[in-house]
């Protein structure tokens, strides 16, 4: 179902066109790619976060153990815990950059600029289109 | 010298250095109300007046999510702690900046691709509004509510600390000041007034705060082995005082209710109504994740800066001194500016305190100008123009019922803590966080994650999380049985622990599973793969 005619100016989505790409293997591979990065990495950091809870409630022996002058594994545990957090940050912005972004893009363009493309080649169309997507992005910002 | 004359020039420099604050203070708020007003002539329309016409870029919106965040309890309220238990005062800030990561990677990207100008925006998207909107609008005003108490007691606490007022006629006014002050920010500047606030103040607090750590660093050589053990061995408590355990590891209890902090720390931030709307500030996801970066830099270099605090405090100041001043320790950071300005009575100890004190209030005003617009817009936008009015409703007529609202949790949070000053901060700001994990964040997480999630679930989770939560912190050590407790007339508390989340946080998860898979209603699975599509690729996004 293509309710506006061609030469319509791009509108919002119909319903029709979010389940068409919903049920592409674009995207699905784009939500294989987030999901594969975010969901063990969350499960990672919590856990290394409640390991280190657990270690200052219960192993206060093994915390107070002196590394370095007056730095105890309890200090390096926890300015451990701020570097994950920066690693992590930095890792995950470099990773969607490169690996979720283009994915994302492609597709918001295919969604939202469907009926003033009808006919063309989808893959020629994303350049152009991506175009006209920034600009309708400005307007509305 | 007589004492009569040492009193005479104590009391010269105390009054020198009220003078200062409230000077700089002034400017402060003469500034931000100029940039306010400024903004508020370009305010328009909801866009504008919701999510300052979604234009900030990432570094912008990181420091004014870094202002909303860094609060005066997180400022004043950490820094004290380590100066007086050493590193148990620590563990807070590191709950505090991982908690980023969970917004990070779960919440921030997809709230901005779905949602308009509430969090309720993006559950509506795939269940039924009407009830959806009006638990996470009632979610909403609550966490804000008591987020906004800390602040207001905060508040009314520091300013007798710092100006040196007894009595409770001065706290009352400056409440009701601060009060005001919000109320102006909001109604004339929306957002982006907001925004600005917050963007200011974050980098004052930054600049303060880096000031104070390069002084304190200085006097220790720059070597931070150095600075630890002078801090020990002034504690009185030795090496203990770099060691988890003075304050939670008492008993079993203090570790079971550390623990429960913990958890309410670490996933509660994703749930934050002041923060969720932070996002639609930005023009994209994209944009909304630089943002996060930005700030997980900003915050995380921050809490690095009270730790010297902290410890400067507790090496310089002594434990003695801060807590003659306040019991809780949160003119320890102040003391400290005095200290390394040059001490009691010089002109540098009294310019630095003045400073410090003033960016103490920044701090405040911001933050709480930042709640009172997340929780007035909720009120406007869920339960005004969605649930009460059904939809039918102009987008002008919704803004100026967010003023009103605005206004009326002014005139709330006024009332609230001008009488509420025995409630402790730290124990505020804590229980928001357990309502936004217990309640916010299970919802949040089913309704982007889980396909077959019903209107029924989220709002068994909203309200189960929301009022237990709530309900165990009424029983427990922090209203009643304990020397501290609000009411120490009756004992009616049988839960052990003042951090309720251990229990409210799986069982605001529990609810939210069982609602689902208990109700016969069908989930709209059109509409969520709809809002899969867009949360994931921001198509149609606003």
């Amino acid at each position: 179902m293509d309710p506006a005619p061609p030469s319509a100016t791009p509108g919002p989505p119909t319903p029709a066109s979010y389940s068409e790409v919903e049920a592409s293997p674009e995207f699905g591979e784009l939500r294989h790619s987030y999901r594969v990065f975010a969901f063990p990495v969350t499960v990672a950091f919590l856990a290394w976060y409640l390991l280190y809870v657990l270690l200052s409630s219960y192993a206060g022996g093994f915390m107070a153990t002196k590394v370095v002058g007056h730095i105890n594994v309890a200090f390096v545990f926890g300015l451990a815990q701020f570097l994950t957090t920066f690693l992590i940050a930095w890792i995950y912005a470099r990773y969607a950059n490169a690996r979720l972004d283009p994915g994302a893009e492609a597709l918001k363009a295919r969604l939202e600029n469907r009926t003033a493309s009808v006919g063309l080649d989808p893959a020629a169309e994303v350049p152009g289109a991506r175009l006209e997507n920034d600009a309708t992005l400005e307007d509305r910002s | 010298m007589t004492t009569g004359t040492i009193n005479l020039a104590a009391e010269a420099a105390a009054s020198e250095h009220r003078t200062l604050i409230i000077t700089l203070f002034s400017v402060f708020v003469v500034i931000t109300l100029g940039i306010t007003v400024w903004a508020g002539r370009q305010t328009k329309d909801a866009t504008d007046f919701y999510a300052g016409g979604r234009g900030f870029t990432g570094f912008q919106n990181g420091l004014a999510i870094s202002g909303d965040y860094m609060s005066a309890a997180s400022f004043l309220g950490i820094a004290g702690a380590i100066a007086l238990v050493g590193y148990d005062g620590f563990l807070y800030s590191i709950g505090f900046l991982v908690a980023w990561l969970v917004a990070l990677l779960l919440v921030a990207e997809p709230l901005r691709n779905s949602g308009r100008f509430t969090m309720a925006d993006m559950l509506a998207y795939r269940l039924r509004q009407r009830p959806v909107r009006t638990a996470a609008g009632t979610s909403t005003i609550v966490v804000s509510i008591f987020y906004l108490l800390a602040q207001m007691v905060g508040a009314g606490a520091l300013v007798s600390l710092l100006l040196g007022v007894t009595g409770e006629g001065p706290k009352r006014l400056i409440v009701a000041l601060v009060g005001i002050v919000m109320v102006l920010y909001v109604t004339i500047g929306g957002m982006k007034g907001t925004t600005w606030v917050q963007i200011i103040k974050a980098v004052m607090l930054i600049l303060g705060t880096l000031l104070i750590t390069i002084l304190v660093l200085n006097k220790f050589h720059w070597n931070p082995s150095t600075l630890l053990g002078a801090a020990a061995e002034k504690s009185g408590q030795g090496h203990k005082f770099l060691e988890p355990g003075l304050k939670y590891g008492i008993d079993s209890t203090s570790k079971i209710n550390f623990i429960s902090l913990g958890l309410a720390l670490v996933l509660g931030t994703a749930g934050l109504p002041h923060i969720l709307v932070r996002f639609y500030t930005v023009p994209s996801a994209k944009v909304a994740r630089k943002s996060v970066n930005w700030a997980i830099g900003i915050i995380g270099g921050f809490y690095l800066m009270t730790i010297a605090l902290g410890f400067g405090a507790a090496a310089l100041v002594g434990a003695a001194k801060i807590k003659a001043s306040d019991k809780s320790g949160n003119t320890a950071a102040p003391l400290l500016a005095e200290y390394v300005g040059g001490g009691p009575g010089t002109t540098g100890g009294a310019i630095l305190l003045a400073v410090i004190s003033a960016v103490a209030f920044a701090t405040i005003l911001a933050v709480v100008a930042g709640l009172t617009l997340a929780s007035s817009a909720s009120f406007a936008h869920d339960l005004w123009a969605n649930v009460i009015r059904k939809g039918k409703v102009s987008e002008k007529n919704e803004v100026i019922t967010a003023k009103i609202a605005a206004v009326a949790i002014g005139a709330v949070s006024i009332g609230l803590g001008m009488y509420a000053t025995k409630l402790n901060a730290a124990a505020l700001v804590a229980l928001a966080f357990a309502v936004a994990a217990s309640a916010n964040l299970p919802t949040i997480l089913y309704s982007l994650y889980w396909k077959k999630f019903t209107t029924s679930g989220a709002t068994w989770s909203i309200y189960g999380g929301l009022v237990s939560s709530v309900a165990l912190v009424i029983f427990s050590p922090v209203v009643s049985g304990a020397p501290d407790s609000l009411f120490t007339g009756s004992d009616f508390h049988w839960f052990p622990l003042g951090n309720p989340g251990i229990v409210s946080i799986p069982l605001g998860f529990l609810l939210g599973w069982l609602g689902t898979v208990l109700s016969k209603e069908e989930p709209d699975l059109e509409k969520y793969k709809e809002l899969e599509v867009r949360s994931m690729t921001g198509a149609g996004a606003h």
